[in-house]
């Protein structure tokens, strides 16, 4: 079987490489996102993700106390070590670690070697030692400490700050609230209400069904843009507003185009003998729905749920349109989107994180219920 | 009241009140309007089946005319007022349209999506489907490309903005180039060509999906027309070309034209990314920059979407129909 393709040796190699490196294209992208999440914002911006296992160069500003000093023959003296600044505790927690090069100014933050001595701007000499130690020497006495750059290895290191921040104390829970509070009727209504829809278009006998069903293939392609602003107006006249119940019926009717479509295919496959008998048994239509289309359709029904599902915790565009911009009511592609991006446009941690929460419920239901996702999308959508 | 609370009361009246209808309706139908008893009783109820396929479609019928229906009309009427809404101006919103350089600019990037993103995003779905048929890892290897599905538009497009980022300590493009002796460039203001690096990000959430039905379509294929060409001596590019890629025409066509209604869609990665700057600008992202401002210029701008998408409608209604027959 293997053979029957025509495939050497070298050709599955080759097939196994192309696919290897595709699906590292694929995944990589994504795998930053979740390093970056754990480091904090210095880290970021000074050694890319890729380098986050392993120690890195950074630079650091040390301010150094005057009241240390004395004099010595003539010279006033200030000694001391950097890693010794209280600022620096988080990434030199045992008060230890390894200058490799030093500057006195932000501009050249690694200008000398460590060791070697160089001049002050304000006159007399300062160097830093490799352990951190330096020395400042000044024929005036010294009354300000002088600030000194350094460069120094720190070890990886990761945090769960930025998790705390976006989850605690940016307004990131509440928004996964709202998010929910959209999501879950906006995937149960349509559900129902295709259900039914789908059952009548499949099983039951009326005039203009076959027109019914042209139209919900043609409605599946309208694009939402057209709806947003009559639809508002018209939510704004009869007092729904930009509110949750709004987004709802926002939801259910964009979703049920393909709800009603992927579920009538899937019904219409249903063995027609099932169905007839329960009719000569005296089973009205609802029952014949409840009873066994519902149970039947069970593959159809947890597909169509998985993408609405993921549809609606998705979407920005509906909710930007349809849900007030108030912080109580966003939603978190809203919250990342306009807030973060805006404000916090610098901080990569943040953004990264809050990109992270975002994705990883879609991205478990994705990882659990892969198998109905599938097979949902192959029984409806292509014949 | 808590916000969680809050949510939960939401979500049962909203639920309940839609199984509601449909127990209480098929109820009163049964019991009150046409009782399966009395003297009526036969009568009764052919005249209940009669009525039940509405009572059924009804939610649905209503939902889908007043969310996709009477946009289209309601959309075209709103469009040919001016800001204010009292005004009638015919066509001026879009004769101001095209009068404008971004305009201009939007539909042709938006031409650049269209060709190239649903031809991408199905050319590798089919090349991973070929692939990963026969590999012993292929499932694996097709649910990680599948994956981006599951990402929204927005976190999709934060975690291009780490590739792409101009600083070669965050964004892995520019530490290659750093690594090669390249100066950093920021690719999102390479004009021109950062269409094309926003149109990848939607390639790389698409291709899973053209993948997975692609794959199940390449499986359909029978065996025996391709024993039968390799017995006559055809390689495997033309096994794939000759004989596989003709028998899964239908399902590419299908494939291609889902991916280019969604491109039609699509405004969340531009917004995010660039909002339009940088000469970026699609037509669904050009629309959301008059959303709240000016309806009258924003519906224009929708109702030329909806034309654009018109012929692909037109295709769809047609292939349903002679899948119906």
């Amino acid at each position: 079987m293997d053979n029957i393709a025509g495939q050497n040796q070298g050709g599955r190699l080759a097939v196994n490489i192309t696919v290897v490196i595709l699906v590292l294209l694929w995944l990589l992208p994504t795998i930053g996102l979740f390093v970056s999440s754990f480091r904090d914002r210095d880290q970021i911006s000074n050694s890319g993700w890729w380098q986050a296992p392993f120690s890195v160069d950074l630079n650091f500003r040390a301010r150094v106390a005057a009241d240390g000093a004395r004099e010595e023959g003539g010279v006033f003296i200030l000694e001391g070590n950097v890693f010794d600044d209280p600022a620096l505790a988080q990434n030199f927690p045992d008060g230890e670690g390894v200058v490799a090069a030093y500057g006195t100014r932000a501009v050249a933050p690694d200008e000398f070697v460590a060791g070697q001595v160089s001049e002050l701007r304000t006159g007399g000499t300062v160097v830093i030692e490799r352990d951190g130690r330096y020395r400042v020497e000044s024929p005036e006495e010294i009354t300000r400490g002088p600030t000194l750059y350094f460069e120094a290895r720190t070890p990886p290191k990761f945090t769960l700050a930025n998790y705390r921040t976006v989850l605690f104390a940016d307004g990131m829970d509440r928004a996964f609230i709202n998010t929910l509070t959209v999501t879950i009727p906006a995937t149960i209504i349509p559900i129902l209400i295709a259900a039914f829809a789908a059952y009548a278009l499949a099983w039951m006998d009326f005039p203009g069904r076959g027109l019914l069903i042209a139209a919900v293939v043609g409605l599946l392609v309208v694009p939402l843009q057209l709806a947003l602003v009559p639809l508002l107006k018209l939510h704004t006249d009869v007092g729904i507003g930009q509110s949750f119940f709004g987004i709802w019926l926002a939801h259910t009717g964009f979703g049920l185009p393909l709800a009603v479509y992927l579920l009538r295919n899937y019904m219409v496959g249903l063995p027609r003998d099932i169905i007839e008998s329960a009719k000569v048994d005296g089973a009205t239509d609802f029952q014949i729905f409840v009873r066994i289309i519902l149970p039947l359709s069970f593959p159809a029904l947890a597909s169509f749920a998985i993408f609405q599902f993921l549809w609606t915790w998705n979407d920005l565009l509906v909710a930007k349109v349809f849900l007030p911009s108030g912080a109580e009511s966003q939603v978190m592609t809203v919250k990342i989107a306009d807030d973060l991006l805006g404000s916090r446009g610098g901080d990569w941690g943040i953004l990264a994180t809050a990109a992270f929460v975002s994705i990883a419920v879609p991205l478990l239901v994705f990882f659990t219920m892969q198998r109905y996702l599938v097979r949902g999308l192959l029984a409806g959508s292509v014949k | 009241m808590s916000p969680i609370l809050q949510g939960i009361l939401t979500i049962i009246i909203g639920v309940g009140g839609c199984v509601g209808y449909f127990y209480a309706s098929n109820l009163i139908l049964d019991k009150f309007i046409f009782p399966a008893r009395g003297q009526h009783a036969g009568r009764n109820i052919n005249r209940a089946n009669k009525v039940r396929p509405w009572l059924f479609l009804f939610p649905a019928i209503f939902a889908l005319s007043l969310y996709l229906v009477y946009p289209v009309i309601g959309s075209f009427y709103r469009s040919l007022f001016d800001r204010s809404g009292m005004n009638f101006i015919g066509l001026g919103n879009y004769f101001d349209l095209m009068n404008e350089g971004t305009f201009r600019t939007a539909v042709f990037n938006n031409m650049l999506w269209v060709l190239f993103v649903p031809a991408m995003a199905t050319f590798l779905g089919l090349l991973v489907a070929q692939l990963t048929d026969r590999l012993s890892w292929g499932n694996i290897a097709k649910s990680l490309i599948f994956m981006p599905m599951a990402i929204s538009f927005v976190g999709a497009s934060l975690i291009w903005k780490f590739v792409y980022s101009a600083n070669p300590d965050i964004g892995i493009i520019n530490s290659l180039r750093d690594f090669i002796g390249l100066v950093p460039v920021d690719p999102i203001q390479v004009s021109f060509w950062n269409n094309f690096f926003l149109m990848f990000i939607l390639v790389w959430i698409q291709t899973g999906f053209a993948m997975v039905i692609l794959s199940a379509a390449l499986r359909g294929i029978p065996e025996e027309t391709i024993e039968a060409a390799i017995i006559d001596g055809a390689n495997p590019f033309q096994v794939f070309f000759s004989i596989k890629v003709p028998q899964i025409m239908g399902t590419i066509i299908v494939v291609w034209t889902t991916i280019t209604i969604l491109v039609l869609k699509v405004f969340d990665i531009v917004y995010t990314m660039t909002g339009g700057n940088f000469g970026t600008h699609i037509l669904p992202s050009y629309m959301m920059t008059y959303m709240f401002r000016d309806d009258g210029r924003a519906t224009a701008v929708a109702f030329v979407i909806m034309i654009l998408v018109l012929p692909v409608m037109v295709w769809n209604i047609r292939q349903a129909r002679k899948e119906m027959r």
